[in-house]
């Protein structure tokens, strides 16, 4: 059989021939490649080249490991069987290109292990490419949207591998070697078996030139779509932000004093966001596990994760086009995105824990408010409640002096000034101020009696903690008021912070800066508990479900504290609900997103407390105020009155502590 | 076309526990915080979406005391292009006549095609307006919903009257027209803009510049004095409905209707 590079394809040689087709494919590629890299540069600062070990292990993880695939088990699997079988047939690609040119691409021997290897793997892959288009086309999952796109990619990937066994098959039918038992090549060897030298030849030739088409089409075809995540994922997973919890800067590079100097703040035109958000454009693959997981979404928000993704990529595509003109004239926000969309958002972080690739979406919609709010475009139910943040520390409007009014006969002590106390307990707004609320004030400052002896609290001097001002891109009013506790809790001398508000707690940890340790209340009791400091009377016979706040579970990882509190309960039974832990489902959201009239079917909480119906639960116990807040409204919409309670895990562990004179206590 | 904007620095009832002082002759001002009168913000909004239309531009001004440049700023942070503060002894203590007349002086320095203030302030009594506007000899309407400009010399507008219903009428430039809330949807003004428009200059005028206005502002010159407060006693308490979810609305409705709230 002749080689490749010396046979004839209408009367041109195959040398010719496919040093031409690979280099205007290669030429193709990188022309269009560098045309997707234009919106990059042109966009703004992202500090993402520190920390290279540990974004090599992310990648090891996220990428090579593929971690976040199981997830979802069926699709998660596929891709697992498509990413190894692309990643064992990279090589034999390239060896193929070689072929084209010179005989010297032809491996010496075949037959060997790598062979057998990729010869399945590229059966599997064939049949992943059927298996995945049956699953679009006939079970349809609700997250897929339903996109030709898809399936012409399916269909040109399953081509690919159909024509490498057909390659692969002739040459071992004429050669009458043996490939790899089931594998598509040795399928195709079999039927093969009795064909003539000149048809088999013919085939050879024609399944090559198939190959290398179907390659370089592909090649060139990805970066129009959702397949140039094969492309862009290993980049977005190795510079994906590491810290979890935090919001990026206004502006990388810029210091927090020049911020008034800048002429325009957030997002407002594409380019306004960084090189590594349009990167996440790019990659996101539309696979819909993020929609899947949004409460936004799943309560008719107008948003879904995936979708603002999916926009965003369009219009990158229409804005900087790969040969036509741009098309300039549609605003960012208003045609691209909707500011209802903008400020749907919870900031949960339901999609970034799903995203396989990593992409953030966190950081963009704050970035997008940042813009909004810099033009005046903020929802008008908000503009009192910052109003009021700005004049009296918080958004309900009270005067600072009735802030500690809740501490009057408990331990908590306003510290004024130099020493103080070791433990300063950071109540936030709405614990400060909602009655209802209060009492997870006065259950903590019993806890903390319990287990500290004595502590301290900012009382007139605490001001908002700013963690939602800030997601809701009021950046400086966010400065001003983390500024002023900042010096506060400085000059209280204190040594460690307890907060019971998974707000406060993120805020302090993550926006605040040379903060003592802090520590979430759950934390102080699991502690009191294993040490004994706390004990607990037993459960009164309800069934208990732990709902996990979003900013305590997903965004700071304390998932077992609370769990660890509850179980220590005597004969307390508790249940999982089906969404927990990092797939908890947000109650509809703190802070700010109390005040945001948001246009949905329902309200997230109402969805949660259903879910805790379903589970079994008498009994909804939470460890965050807004948690409660939403979760208690949503029992009475949900008309669940009678058959669900809400507790908080502080008033919880509050009931049930027995007393100091009982001789179990100490 | 060039606007005014009459504002006016309150205390913000939403944002403060108001108490009368010992002398019950005033409320407590120790501790209170102050902003811009929501009517007079629609006001400032309504003006800069105007001149956005046709152009032009906006002035704020406001009669009162040094502290009030803080409102003139928020509101030029907005957009007004120009703040003027009219602060002087003499001014002290004007009733709403004695405001008018030196409202009425500060026109009369530059030309304005177009004269707007908030439907009341909400210390206030809603009478500058009519009156700046019967000193000026200038058309006047009040509680105005929507503004239209049909050419250079005429506005269309819509006014709100009892009922929720609408008029609208054809008025002449120059006019002195009083916005009601609702209007349309103020811009935030966050904490940035404040400070970046901190820098911008106000202009500051007082009996010197403004001496017509003397005859009818000041204390001595007040035909209405406040002479005393009284905080209303605390009502009957809240009613409970009970019942079932539609007997429950059954009854509001019936409530509703008895007490005007429902045509």
């Amino acid at each position: 059989m002749d080689s490749i590079a010396h046979a004839t394809f209408w009367f041109v040689s195959g040398r010719t021939l496919f040093a031409c087709l690979h280099l205007l494919g290669l030429a193709c590629f990188v022309f269009i490649a560098a045309r997707r890299l234009q919106p990059l540069r042109a966009a703004q600062r992202d500090l993402r080249f520190d920390h290279p070990w540990t974004r090599l292990g992310r990648v090891l993880q996220y990428w090579l490991s593929q971690w976040r695939h199981p997830r979802f088990p069926y699709a998660g699997a596929m891709h697992l069987l498509i990413f190894a079988g692309f990643l064992i047939l990279a090589g034999h690609a390239f060896a193929l290109l070689g072929l084209g040119i010179s005989d010297r691409f032809r491996p010496a021997e075949s037959g060997g292990l790598y062979d057998a290897v990729r010869e399945y793997a590229a059966t599997v892959v064939f049949l992943c490419m059927i298996a995945a288009a049956g699953r679009r086309l006939i079970l349809r999952p609700a997250r897929y949207p339903r996109s030709a796109d898809a399936i012409f990619l399916l269909a040109l990937i399953a081509v690919l591998m159909a024509a490498d066994g057909l390659f692969e098959g002739s040459y071992d039918a004429f050669t009458h070697r043996l490939a790899a038992t089931y594998s598509l090549t040795w399928v195709v060897g079999q039927s093969f078996a009795h064909a003539s030298a000149t048809y088999l030849h013919r085939v050879h030739l024609g399944a090559y030139l198939a190959h290398e088409a179907s390659f370089f089409f592909l090649l060139c075809y990805r970066p129009f779509g959702i397949q140039f995540h094969v492309e862009t994922s290993l980049f977005s997973i190795y510079f994906a932000k590491l810290e979890r919890g935090t919001v990026k800067p206004v502006r990388w590079g810029v210091a927090e004093e020049q911020l008034d100097s800048v002429a325009s703040l957030g997002v407002k035109r594409f380019e306004d966001f960084t090189w590594k958000h349009i990167l996440d454009f790019y990659s996101c693959a539309d696979c819909g596990r993020c929609a899947e997981m949004c409460p936004a979404h799943a309560v008719g928000r107008p948003l879904a994760p995936r979708t603002f993704s999916i926009k965003g990529r369009d219009y990158l595509f229409r804005h900087y086009p790969v040969f036509a003109a741009s098309c300039d004239g549609e605003r960012l926000v208003g045609d691209v995105f909707s500011e209802d969309e903008i400020w749907s958002c919870t900031t949960c972080g339901a999609c970034e824990a799903e995203c396989p690739l990593l992409v953030e979406y966190i950081d963009k919609i704050v970035d997008l408010r940042r813009g909004l709010m810099d033009d005046g475009k903020a929802p008008q139910s908000l503009h009192k409640p910052l109003k009021s943040l700005e004049s009296r520390g918080n958004p309900f409007g009270k005067m600072e002096k009735r802030r500690g009014d809740w501490a009057q006969g408990t331990a908590a002590v306003p510290v004024d000034g130099a020493g103080g106390a070791g433990t300063l307990y950071f109540a936030d707004s709405i614990t400060s101020y909602d009655e209802r609320m209060q009492s997870i004030a006065r259950a903590v400052a019993r806890i903390l009696e319990r287990v500290e002896g004595s502590f301290g609290i900012l009382g007139a001097k605490e001001r908002d903690s700013g963690h939602d001002v800030r997601r809701f891109g009021e950046e400086t009013l966010f400065q001003a008021l983390r500024d002023h506790n900042s010096e506060a809790i400085r000059a209280s001398g204190a040594r460690r912070i307890v907060t019971a508000d998974p707000h406060a707690f993120n805020a302090l940890r993550h926006d605040y800066r040379d903060m003592p340790p802090v520590e979430h209340i759950s934390q102080t009791i699991a502690h009191g508990v294993k040490s004994g400091a706390i004990r607990l009377k037993p459960a009164d016979g309800a069934t208990y479900t732990y709902h996990d706040p979003c900013y305590l579970g997903r965004h700071n990882g304390v998932y077992d504290d609370p769990r660890t509190a509850i179980d220590a309960i005597g004969g307390a039974r508790r249940v999982e609900m089906k969404r927990s832990r990092d797939r908890s489902f947000c109650c509809g959201g703190g802070g700010l997103a109390l005040f945001y009239e948001a246009r949905e079917r329902e309200r997230m909480g109402v969805r949660r407390v259903r879910m805790a119906a379903e589970a079994g639960a008498t009994t909804m116990v939470t460890a965050c105020p807004f948690c409660l807040t939403n979760i208690e409204d949503a029992i009475k919409v949900a008309g669940l009155e009678g058959q669900m309670t809400a507790i908080d895990l502080a008033e919880l562990v509050d009931r049930q502590m027995e007393t100091p004179e009982s001789p179990v206590a100490k | 076309m060039e606007i005014l904007v009459c504002v006016k620095r309150v205390p913000d009832a939403a944002e403060n526990e108001i108490e009368l002082n010992a002398e019950g002759t005033d409320i407590e001002r120790g501790e209170l915080v102050y902003s811009v009168n929501e009517a007079d913000n629609y006001a400032v909004e309504e003006a800069l979406q105007i001149t956005g239309r046709v152009g032009g531009s906006v002035t704020v001004v406001t009669v009162g005391e040094e502290e009030d440049e803080d409102v003139l700023r928020r509101q030029m942070a907005m957009g007004a292009a120009h703040g003027a503060l009219i602060c002087d002894d003499a001014f002290r203590g004007s009733d709403g006549r004695g405001i008018a007349a030196i409202l009425k002086a500060f026109v009369e320095t530059a030309h304005y095609d177009l004269i707007l203030t908030g439907v009341q302030a909400d210390d206030g009594c809603a009478q500058v307006g009519g009156m700046l506007a019967a000193m000026l000899d200038y058309p006047f309407a009040s509680l105005v919903t929507s503004i239209e400009v049909m050419d250079q010399r005429t506005l269309k507008i819509a006014r709100e009257i009892e009922g929720g219903s609408r008029e609208i009428h054809a008025i002449d430039l120059p006019c002195v027209l009083s916005v009601q809330t609702g209007i349309n949807e103020p811009r935030y003004v966050g904490m940035r803009g404040i400070r970046q428009a901190a820098s911008l200059p106000v202009s500051r005028l007082g009996a010197p510049e403004l001496a017509l206005a003397l005859s009818y502002s000041g204390k001595i010159n007040a035909r209405v004095v406040r002479t005393d407060y009284f905080v209303p006693p605390a009502g009957k308490g809240a009613e409970l409905l009970r019942g079932s979810r539609e007997e429950i609305a059954g009854k509001l409705v019936e409530l509703l209707k008895v007490k005007g709230g429902l045509n």
